[in-house]
């Protein structure tokens, strides 16, 4: 099979950065934390199992934190129910020298346990049962986001693998995954509900006073939206939650430092699409700026040139079997199919290349696309592979 | 010569019954070109002196983007011209700006309303109720939809909206139960119950954008499945990124199978008179068994989706990316397709 050429006619950019060494990350004794975030539809979840089983086959024990992975490639890894704990996977014809273990996040009980530990049985119960838990722990924007992180934190501090790969929620931004968690930390914090419920008793809060006419009015509006009974529940619910809370917030204090910490790298996963590569600015951006670790970014799913063979050529040529006398449909055809080909991978080189003249310093690792879709384990190590550049 | 496109297995194009529609919701797997399908859409629907509104919901300012302008205000502002008069607009609904809208209807906040925003009270409160985010989306579309000049006739002939991905836009769209979360009285809740009765008329379709893969295809199958369920109407379906097949239809499968003849490749070239050393030649039968894998998979996508019995329309990959000249291209093919 012919190598795949880094750009179409074989010349190398001045743009060219260094390439980015996935095996060099994933063999590195103090990586300890594998980010994969990126803007859905990339492929992030298949690079996070990808690199996991790669790191695995490679004398590593890890384990791979999967968000919402395609029922196949679940099953790849014999993840055949949604179990919120690690397992090991086992599958014919993978030996690994390490292990691999896998676990889909259940955001529902990630949450239940969570409250569980910092609130005492008999308060937990109380916040279990109360129905705006049901609302918080189902379909708040940010809690997926702030349960991986839960997650992740646990897994860490459990101390059974060395290596923790960690796929992101499907979210339109990758920034939702850094900013989520605080939104939803905003949100619990008991200070707006009590000044809803009982403006009069919130009193010595500076900015209450400049406006109190004005809020008084909202509390009133937003209690005859929202309906008294959502608001007494909210308020029963904060009340019982604010001793709850500091553990939480504790907490996702403590994993946002484990994400800056030395062993922890990000791999930002792009399409070489324009909306895809936008997103992947920003968050390299917004990664520089906390000084977190980016390793750098996995431009997936292109589609190099293989054949040495210009457009122009190849069109001429199937031009002049289109006009000739002997019919050549098939070789017409390949001749065509092939400048397809070089139209598309220059799209997304010129793509690529604008990504890298604002960001010169992020290596970036090309993945060629497979035909189909990833549904066994030998789709995943073909991956790795790639990844790895192998 | 016949090509592999069995373009026959999919049924015809827009219908009356779309054209009739006035409310076009556009959603699609993310990725798939949802935002440029609905741009497009705007303009396709603009012809003849029409006027039409796309509305974004998500605050990603897509349209900006596309249209190569600056941020969208919480307005509607023309945005683009469309062939033979026509004009679109645009409006970028904010959120928190809809709310105070709302209050300022029934109550004077006078201007708290900007510290409260400043406080995020109204994000805190959207936050409390997500079905209220949803609630004053839909209120403010249907407010578009219904809005009449002085002589009665419909403002907007067509809006158009940039509605959340497949998997979260049924939730969107079904304002029934968003409601629970709201009071069972009050201003909003009797608003909400006309929107209500907007979005599961005729009035009001869903276009589902899709590209001829795996996963977007099963997104759009199980969304049409979750529209039907909530009784809300799905509209065509919009394949996007189509490439042209470029084998004969015979070869098609032994091709993806890995079976071509190198030798008759070899002579066709020659005979066009290019001579090949036999590591390119190797090369381009790799591209070929590549392109024919990719081809067989897009035919079971085109049957998966045929069993939709949805109108379907096809709108070819630009080489080029999509600027706004793209934009009138995509426009153009879907009038061709029967869009009016």
């Amino acid at each position: 099979m012919a190598e795949p050429r880094e750009t179409p006619r074989g010349e190398r950019g001045a743009l060219e950065t260094d390439a980015l060494d996935v095996d060099a990350l994933i063999d590195d004794p103090d990586t300890r934390v594998i980010v994969c975030c990126g803007s859905g539809g990339v492929g992030k979840t298949t690079t996070a199992a990808s690199l996991a089983l790669r790191a695995a086959e490679r004398g590593r024990n890890t384990v791979v934190l999967t968000i919402d992975p395609a029922r196949r490639l679940a099953q790849a890894l014999g993840l055949r129910e949604l179990g919120n704990h690690p397992r090991q996977v086992t599958v014919e014809g993978f030996e690994p020298d390490g292990q691999l273990w896998a676990m889909m996040l259940d955001m529902r009980r990630t949450f239940d346990d969570m409250v569980r530990r910092h609130a005492g049985p008999e308060r937990a119960e109380q916040l279990l049962s109360n129905p705006f838990y049901q609302t918080i722990s189902t379909s708040f924007s940010g809690t997926q986001e702030y349960m991986a992180m839960e997650k992740l934190g646990q897994l860490a501090a459990t101390g059974d693998w060395d290596l923790i790969v960690v796929d992101t929620p499907p979210s339109r931004s990758a920034l939702d995954f850094l900013d989520a968690p605080s939104r939803l930390s905003a949100a619990l914090d008991g200070r707006m509900i009590r000044l809803l419920t009982s403006p009069a008793r919130a009193g010595g809060w500076g900015i209450r006073k400049v406006m109190s006419a004005g809020f008084s009015m909202f509390a009133k509006a937003v209690s005859t939206i929202l309906g008294g009974q959502l608001l007494a529940d909210a308020s029963a619910f904060m009340q019982a939650f604010d001793s709850t809370f500091g553990g939480f917030r504790e907490r996702a204090a403590k994993t946002q430092e484990l994400l800056r910490s030395e062993g922890t790298s990000f791999l930002v996963v792009a399409a070489p699409e324009p909306d895809a590569l936008r997103e992947a600015s920003y968050f390299v951006e917004r990664l520089s700026e906390e000084s977190m670790p980016l390793a750098g970014l996995v431009a997936n799913r292109t589609h190099p040139v293989l054949a040495d063979l210009s457009e122009v050529d190849a069109l001429a040529a199937a031009e002049a079997l289109e006009r000739g006398e002997t019919s050549a449909p098939l070789a017409e055809a390949v001749l065509r199919l092939h400048a397809d080909r070089v139209q598309l991978a220059e799209r997304e080189s010129r793509l690529l290349e604008r990504f890298t003249r604002a960001h010169p310093d992020v290596p970036v690792r090309r993945v060629p696309a497979l035909a189909s879709d990833v549904h066994d384990v030998c789709g995943l190590r073909d991956i790795g592979g790639r990844l790895a550049g192998a | 010569m016949s090509y592999a496109a069995p373009v026959t297995t999919t049924l015809a194009g827009w219908t009356d019954e779309l054209t009739r529609t006035r409310l076009h919701f556009v959603t699609g797997k993310g990725g798939t070109g949802k935002t440029t399908l609905a741009a497009s859409l705007g303009l396709a629907l603009a012809g003849h002196g029409r006027r039409v509104l796309l509305v974004e919901v998500e605050g990603r300012q897509g349209f900006a983007q596309l249209f190569d302008t600056e941020p969208l205000p919480y307005a509607e502002q023309r945005i683009a011209a469309a062939p033979n008069g026509g004009e679109v607009r645009a409006l970028h609904i904010d959120v928190e700006a809809a709310l105070l809208e709302y209050f300022e209807m029934f109550y004077n906040l006078g201007f708290a309303g900007r510290t409260l925003r400043r406080m995020g009270a109204i994000e805190f409160a959207t936050t409390l109720a997500p079905g209220l985010r949803d609630v004053l989306l839909t209120g403010k579309i249907k407010e578009c939809v219904g809005r009449t000049d002085s002589d009665g006739r419909h403002f907007y002939d067509a809006v158009v909206v940039d509605a959340p991905p497949t998997g979260r836009v049924v939730k969107f769209l079904d304002v029934t139960r968003a409601l629970t979360d709201l009071a069972k009285t009050g201003p909003i809740r009797s608003q909400a119950d006309g929107v209500v009765g907007l979005l599961h008329s005729g009035q009001t379709a869903v276009h589902l954008v899709t590209l001829l893969e795996e996963m977007p295809v099963r997104e759009t199958l199980e969304a049409v499945a979750e529209l039907d369920g909530a009784d809300l109407r799905p509209g065509a379906v919009l394949i996007n990124r189509v490439r042209p097949p470029r084998l004969p239809a015979r070869s098609v499968s032994p091709a993806a199978d890995g079976r071509v003849d190198a030798d008759r490749v070899r002579s066709g070239l020659a005979a066009a008179g290019l001579d090949l050393p036999d590591e390119t030649l190797d090369a381009l039968v790799t591209e070929t068994v590549e392109h024919a894998g990719r081809v067989a998979a897009e035919t079971v996508a085109r049957q998966q989706l045929s069993e939709s019995d949805l109108p379907t329309l096809e709108l070819t990959d630009l080489s080029g990316g999509v600027d706004v000249a793209a934009l009138y291209e995509l426009a153009e093919s879907l009038r061709s397709q029967g869009v009016r």
